[in-house]
């Protein structure tokens, strides 16, 4: 059997973090599919690419809900008292565990490190976007604005 | 504290601080035509006079940095490190969100010293509205001439991207952002060769913090006898400190380095939020050593800390109040590190790991009378017997809990509750 070795082309390397940006937005996250067209777009071995996905959490490489919701349980956000809390509140309200997408696909429920907003704990990340000094009252509207939002978006989708 | 005049943070709070415009207004960009006036030697001269020491942690001085980069005519690049992860830490994401220019500003400045072309911002990908902030000043710097080929006519030409990070707390760690920035997994290199050798695609490479590039153009416009006027006589400047957990007022305060703990516990954030004592802080972020309510008198400064067994870091206090259960602070500062471990070193990998796996069940009432020792021999396993400093990192604060508050590990393990219940 022959052996070769593949030389990489660093410029096209550089761009993979990006690429994978790119592939994720597709689909809200990587496919196996997505993933080999990378790796055939940057000329680079499958399992590079795999391996590198895989290093880094805001890739994901399994399907989520339309709306990401991490909730912040590093040292700050608990010593701020709430993050538990929340957590379980969150857990109730979608009856869902953290970890897992809830049955509609609407909300993925995780827990992070941190978030670098302990001055305003506790704190949770909505797809994008930052949400600080919070209380259950403040989760508890923004949750039915979000999915207000989605069923008005995937209403006029289907008409 | 009465009559320090804010350096750093000096924008923040103006209307739309991060434009352009109110850069402008306020004197953005006089320090970059100075600079540009002055040879690189004068540049280093003056930012080593200083003292400036980096501000993301490790506290190396800065000219320093600039005096290893190789002279000659060798591409060289430099990185502006913006993966702000260590938990307790929030004051690069103040500077990039409200006044980014000042930190392009500093880029330019420390690009044109050290004869880079070339300067990536790596950011953490979780700062969205970071990274919005950061392209948007890029563009208006090119559009004003202060980047691109010919800056200000002075012959100098440095191009600047932005790069977002994808959620590991590792790439902070300066060898491992460029591995991340090279597109690979943000693994550590071995330490030497060190960056300003064989950095970015293993041309020299310069990597700063940006709240330390954000000091360049204060020293090029007041001159480093003015800023050595600032803080003590080793750690000089202003510094933003981060301050979080049980007080009042949590948030950044900028204060001359050397300002004693307590003032900024009890003047700036106003002192504990309930009516419990403190019991302990971590003076620096999740990875430097705890202090205790004794030693609340210490000033705030690169040496002083290290004088009293912890470290400086990036100046992220974490305060504690009595009644808080240690044994669960130590479990989240290790559910972190075991999760950030990138996984290269064995000790750090599977150290922390089998930690936060003890810590728990001591927690959850099912630790042993051994688990404490049992502890001790993973910390020593791990301290200094990984290629980078993440090991040490999160070694700091299980050992410091360990030393400080054994009776309440005792406690735990024996009664299978917690004692401060």
């Amino acid at each position: 059997m022959e052996v070769t070795s593949r030389v990489l082309d660093p410029a096209k390397q550089a761009r993979l973090l990006t690429a994978l940006y790119i592939a994720q937005e597709q689909y809200g996250y990587l496919t196996p599919d997505s993933l080999k067209r990378v790796a055939e777009r940057l000329d680079l071995p499958d399992a590079v690419v795999y391996g590198t996905a895989s290093f880094y959490t805001l890739f994901r490489t399994r399907p989520v809900g339309h709306y990401v919701i991490q909730v912040c349980t590093g040292l700050s956000c608990y010593l701020a008292g709430g993050a538990e809390r929340l957590v379980e509140y969150l857990e109730r309200k979608l009856n869902v565990n953290a970890g897992d997408t809830t049955s509609d696909g609407l909300f993925t429920l995780q827990t992070v490190q941190c978030l670098a907003a302990c001055g305003n704990a506790p704190a949770m990340r909505v797809n994008d976007e930052l949400y600080d000094d919070l209380t259950i009252e403040k989760v508890d509207m923004l949750i039915d604005q979000l999915r207000e939002r989605a069923e008005r978006w995937m209403a006029l989708r289907e008409s | 504290m009465d009559g320090f005049e804010r350096v750093l943070t000096r924008n923040v709070g103006i209307p739309n601080s991060e434009t352009i415009a109110v850069y402008l207004d306020r004197g953005g960009y006089t320090a970059l035509r100075k600079a540009l006036q002055m040879s690189p030697d004068e540049l280093i001269g003056m930012v080593k006079d200083s003292g400036l020491r980096g501000r993301g942690g490790a506290g190396f001085p800065a000219g320093l940095k600039w005096g290893f980069m190789p002279k000659g005519t060798m591409t060289k690049y430099m990185c502006v490190n913006t993966d702000e992860g260590e938990p307790g830490t929030f004051k690069d994401r103040l500077l990039v969100e409200h006044d980014p220019h000042s930190i392009i500003e500093g880029v330019i400045i420390a690009a044109y010293a050290v004869g880079a072309s070339r300067a990536f911002v790596y950011i953490r990908g979780e700062f969205f509205l970071g990274v919005k902030r950061w392209i948007k000043a890029i563009d208006n710097a090119y559009a004003h001439g202060f980047l691109g080929k010919d800056i200000l006519g002075s012959g100098f030409d440095l191009d600047v991207s932005v790069h977002r990070g994808a959620g590991a707390y590792i790439c902070g760690e300066e060898t491992a952002l460029i591995n991340s920035l090279e597109g690979k997994r943000g693994e550590p290199r071995i330490k030497p060769p060190y960056p300003a050798q064989t950095g970015f695609w293993n041309q020299p490479t310069l990597v700063h913090n940006v709240e330390t590039l954000a000091n360049i153009p204060h020293i090029v416009n007041r001159g480093s006898s003015w800023f050595k006027s600032i803080g003590t006589e080793q750690s000089t400047g202003p510094k933003l400190f981060s301050i979080s957990g049980h007080v009042r007022r949590p948030g950044n305060y900028e204060l001359p380095l050397g300002t004693p703990l307590s003032s900024i516990i009890y003047d700036c954030a106003e002192g504990m939020r309930g009516d419990r004592p403190l019991k302990a802080v971590i003076p620096g972020g999740a990875s430097t050593p705890m202090l205790l309510a004794d030693q609340v008198d210490i000033p705030m400064d690169f040496e002083s800390l290290i004088q009293a067994g912890s470290m400086l870091g990036t100046g992220a206090i974490m305060v504690l109040e009595e009644g808080t259960c240690m044994i669960e602070v130590a479990r989240r500062l290790m559910s972190f590190f075991a999760h950030e471990s990138c996984g290269k070193c064995t000790p750090c990998r599977v150290g922390t790991l089998r930690l936060e796996e003890i810590l728990a069940r001591i927690v959850e009432g099912e630790g042993n009378p051994a688990d404490i020792g049992l502890m001790e021999g993973i910390c020593t396993g791990i301290d200094g017997n990984t290629l980078c400093p993440m090991g040490d990192a999160a070694v700091n604060p299980i050992r410091s809990s360990l030393q400080h508050f054994r009776d309440e590990y005792e406690y735990h393990i024996e009664h299978k509750q917690c004692k401060e219940a």
